[in-house]
């Protein structure tokens, strides 16, 4: 079952979200979708739906506006679709839910990000340190971060 | 050992409550290729959970990536994971080219496809011995590491490196690929067919191999999709998945090849895809030699690159799979932020659950057919 | 001073100094011979800087290991650790001493020989899995457990067979074995397919079982170095590992010892001529030689077999093929 791109581009356009279609020999990706950091559960649902895989999640620090943006890629196995799922939350209190539950390979991303810029991923399983060591309590990818 | 309402039931119809004991595997184990250590919760030689644990090569690339400029982060790329030099660093200067629409020269574009194959066959030569050694055969690795070294003579000709190539530059190459080096790899390529021949008779026809890999370490196509498994661990789980063809880049749309599947799920169809993809690689060394025009190595790039405001990605197949540079720019001469996903990371994430109830030297061996890279991993 | 020397005391105490040399020179050199061995088999040179050849390599491995300290970890039962190594070494010894090596060369020509060797070759498993214990080490534990399983699995089928040639031969004796295969290869007992048409078969199933026995690869699950780091051995250091590697290679020896004597004719010659005195001698060597060369063949060639695959290897095909062949050798020879 290959996703449509009108299909996804509609649900998630019904999750509240800011779609953007892209060039792909641009960017690197068709889809690029901005939600709310309560709604990446069910965003990361859509996608499981859909048949997407996981590839990465990371964080931006974007420092100026005391912002930390989580960005999701999922990729597709059999369709030649690639979307993006991004989220923003206040730089003060980096909190928003685990999408480890949908998919599982999600848990040692989002541990790795939690590591990098301290943002929480609430409900998360096993949230200890993961690439740093075990008493780090610094988040090097944080631009305020001086070593 | 807790005895729980479960264990008693079982000590009072006259089994032995349930043991368990744990089995710290590395970081310093001859298993863990590396720096990887893994925790077993062991019932007997059956392992109730394998947990790793990683970071103790854990390097920082994505931070050096925030503190240099876009072309001395280029280095870098090569360290991440040694074994597939050349495809990672093809990621990250496709991904400023993407960016900054930089036109990359024929020449070079078939160039990179014929390095970039060679490297593919070297690693998974590394692979195919370390898996062995793995199994205890100790002699493969040998034999792979003499074919090795032939590779690794030609592209320490062409780029000075034998490991950390760094051969790729923003728009094209390092220097041009002369004739000796395109007489080398036709020759390396005759040489080759030959010999995977003789792999094929000498081990992958063992009864022994056989019996340590068919049906062990069985990894379905839906656990690879929830864990974001790639390259020859889901081709092994029956999905044609090859960033190559998916998301198709350089000139490989130009060339024939096919993406060897197997659908048998265990350690022996990820084996099989790697020995195919050997082949495949030779075809298109094979193509891309006659087809590689004359002309320019490298197109023109501005002396001080500055990438426009935004952000890129740019996915490569590496030798363990899907390789992905993500770069935000903003505007200025070094990166905001560098994302390295590395296909290792994902790979190794399945182990958890994919060897539960497996017995340690079955869960070894699958480990070994995963092919893992420690600092691909740790990054 | 001939006649004091021929006293029987004497006579097998100066055997036993023999033997033990012979045991420690061939140790060391066996080792040389299978790096050399692995280095033809993997395309390089082996060992080559040590004196000719790397003839002097076993002197200088000797004298790393002796130097170094022999280290009792912290924790572990030190009589039994240090005990295992000596528990090891000795019954292959003991076993050396009925071996013949030629006619008259033997230190001890009991009635008894084979019940001897087989009686003593087991303890080698005892101390592997006492060595194993007393480290106090998972996987040493892990290791012993399956020396354990292993070697009494494949007990059963060398047993088995062994007492298919006891119905053949008719004697424990192992001089008396090899004289009654004399006059040629045809009369080895090996070939001796009038008495039983699997004899071969058997010959086969000995020697994979002596393969097991001696935990050698491909069932080197004791040791198993990518699995169990060293197995039982992890926790030794120094001479202690010394003495279990030299263990190795003197079981090696017993074992093919015994399969030339039981299966190729000792030391008679297999054409009949140039036979008794030395060139007994001179012919058991290179059978002996010959088959410990296919055992480091075997090494270098294969992979290590699943643990599992190994057990039913034993249960469910050597031990019902050793149990046809003792029941048809006893029909055939009730018959004929």
């Amino acid at each position: 079952m290959n996703p449509s791109l009108e299909q996804l581009t509609a649900d998630y356009t019904a999750l509240a979200g800011q779609v953007e279609t892209c060039d792909f020999a641009l960017k690197g990706y068709h889809l690029s979708v901005a939600v709310p950091s309560n709604q990446v559960v069910a965003a990361a649902e859509i996608a499981d739906r859909a048949g997407f895989s996981i590839d990465a999640v990371t964080g931006v620090d974007w420092i100026a506006q005391n912002e930390m943006e989580v960005v999701y890629d999922f990729f597709h196995f059999t369709s030649p679709l690639r979307v993006v799922v991004r989220t923003r939350v206040p730089r003060a209190e980096p909190e928003l839910p685990t999408i480890s539950a949908v998919f599982p390979g999600a848990n040692w991303h989002e541990r790795e990000t939690h590591d990098f810029f301290g943002i929480c991923f609430t409900g998360h399983p096993n949230m200890k340190p993961f690439l740093l060591p075990e008493d780090a309590t610094f988040h090097p990818l944080r631009k305020d971060y001086q070593p | 050992m807790n005895v729980t309402k479960e264990t008693l039931h079982l000590a009072t119809a006259g089994d032995a409550p349930q043991e368990t004991f744990v089995l710290n595997l590395g970081p310093q184990h001859p298993a863990a290729h590396g720096v990887l250590r893994v925790l077993m919760t062991m019932d007997g030689e059956w392992i109730q959970r394998a947990e790793p644990i990683i970071g103790y090569i854990h390097r920082m690339h994505e931070k050096m990536g925030e503190n240099r400029t876009w072309a001395k982060f280029l280095p870098n790329t090569s360290r991440i994971d040694y074994l597939s030099a050349m495809h990672y660093t093809h990621a990250f200067v496709g991904a400023v080219e993407r960016a900054a629409k930089i036109e990359v020269p024929l020449r070079a574009e078939y160039a990179r496809v014929i390095t970039s194959e060679l490297n593919r066959i070297s690693s998974h030569m590394v692979w195919w011995g370390a898996l062995l050694l793995d199994l205890g055969g100790f002699t493969p690795i040998l034999y792979a590491f003499d074919d090795r070294e032939k590779i690794l003579d030609l592209l320490e000709a062409l780029c000075g490196a034998r490991l950390t190539y760094c051969y790729y530059r923003f728009g094209g190459l390092y220097n041009d690929v002369d004739d000796a080096f395109l007489k080398g790899t036709r020759d390396f390529v005759k040489h080759m067919q030959p010999r995977l021949k003789m792999y094929r008779d000498l081990v992958t026809d063992n009864i022994i191999l056989r019996k340590r890999l068919e049906e062990i370490g069985p990894i379905s196509a839906e656990l690879c999709r929830k864990y974001g498994a790639t390259g020859p661990v889901i081709r092994g789980s029956g999905v044609a998945y090859d960033v190559r063809r998916a998301e198709p880049y350089s000139v490989y749309p130009k060339l024939d090849f096919k993406i060897p599947v197997y659908h048998e799920c265990d350690s022996m169809a990820r084996y099989m895809v790697r020995m195919d993809e050997m082949e495949q690689s030779l075809r298109i060394i094979d193509q891309a030699l006659d087809q590689i025009p004359a002309g320019p190595f490298i197109g023109k790039v501005p002396r001080v690159l500055k990438l426009p405001v935004g952000e890129t990605c740019y996915a490569v197949e590496a030798a363990r799979g899907r390789f992905m540079v993500r770069i935000v720019s903003d505007g200025k001469e070094i990166p905001y932020r560098v994302k390295l996903r590395t296909p290792s990371f994902s790979n190794l994430s399945l182990y958890e659950e994919a060897s539960r109830g497996m017995i340690l030297p079955d869960a070894l061996a699958m480990m070994g057919s995963l092919d893992l890279v420690i600092p691909d991993i740790d990054r | 001073m001939m006649k004091f020397l021929t006293i029987e005391p004497v006579r097998v105490l100066l055997y036993l100094v023999g033997i033990i040399a012979f045991t420690a020179a061939n140790a060391a050199y066996l080792v040389l011979a299978e790096r050399k061995g692995a280095g033809r088999i993997q395309r390089r040179p082996g060992p080559n800087e040590a004196g000719w050849a790397g003839i002097l390599q076993p002197v200088a491995d000797g004298i790393k290991l002796l130097a170094k300290q022999v280290m009792v970890p912290p924790g572990t039962d030190s009589l039994l650790f240090r005990a295992a190594p000596l528990m090891v070494m000795a019954p292959p010894l003991l076993c050396l001493a009925v071996i013949p090596f030629g006619d008259t060369i033997v230190a001890c020509n009991l009635n008894i020989g084979l019940l001897f060797v087989f009686s003593f070759g087991s303890i080698n498993v005892m101390a592997l899995m006492l060595g194993g214990w007393a480290s106090r080490n998972k996987f040493a534990i892990i290791s012993s457990a399956r020396v354990v399983s292993q070697n009494v699995a494949y007990e059963i089928p060398m047993l088995l067979v062994v007492i298919t040639m006891l119905m053949v031969t008719g004697t424990m004796n192992l001089g008396e074995i090899v004289r009654q295969q004399a006059g040629g290869f045809w009369h080895w007992n090996l070939l001796k397919v009038w008495v039983n048409p699997f004899m071969p078969v058997t010959f086969i199933i000995f020697f994979i079982c002596m393969l097991a026995e001696t935990n050698r690869a491909p069932f080197d699950m004791a040791e198993a170095e990518s699995e169990l780091v060293a197995g039982a051995f992890t926790e030794y250091g120094g001479m202690g590992f010394g003495v279990f590697f030299m263990a190795e290679y003197a079981n090696i020896v017993v074992g093919c010892s015994l399969a030339t004597i039981l299966f190729l004719g000792g030391w008679q010659s297999p054409i009949g001529v140039l036979s008794g005195g030395w060139f007994g001698a001179a012919w058991f060597l290179v059978k002996l030689y010959a088959l410990i060369f296919t055992v480091i063949w075997i090494r270098w060639t294969f992979p290590r077999t699943q643990f599992y695959s190994l057990l039913n290897l034993s249960w469910k095909i050597l031990i019902p093929v050793s149990l046809v062949t003792l029941l048809l050798t006893g029909v055939m020879m009730k018959i004929l």
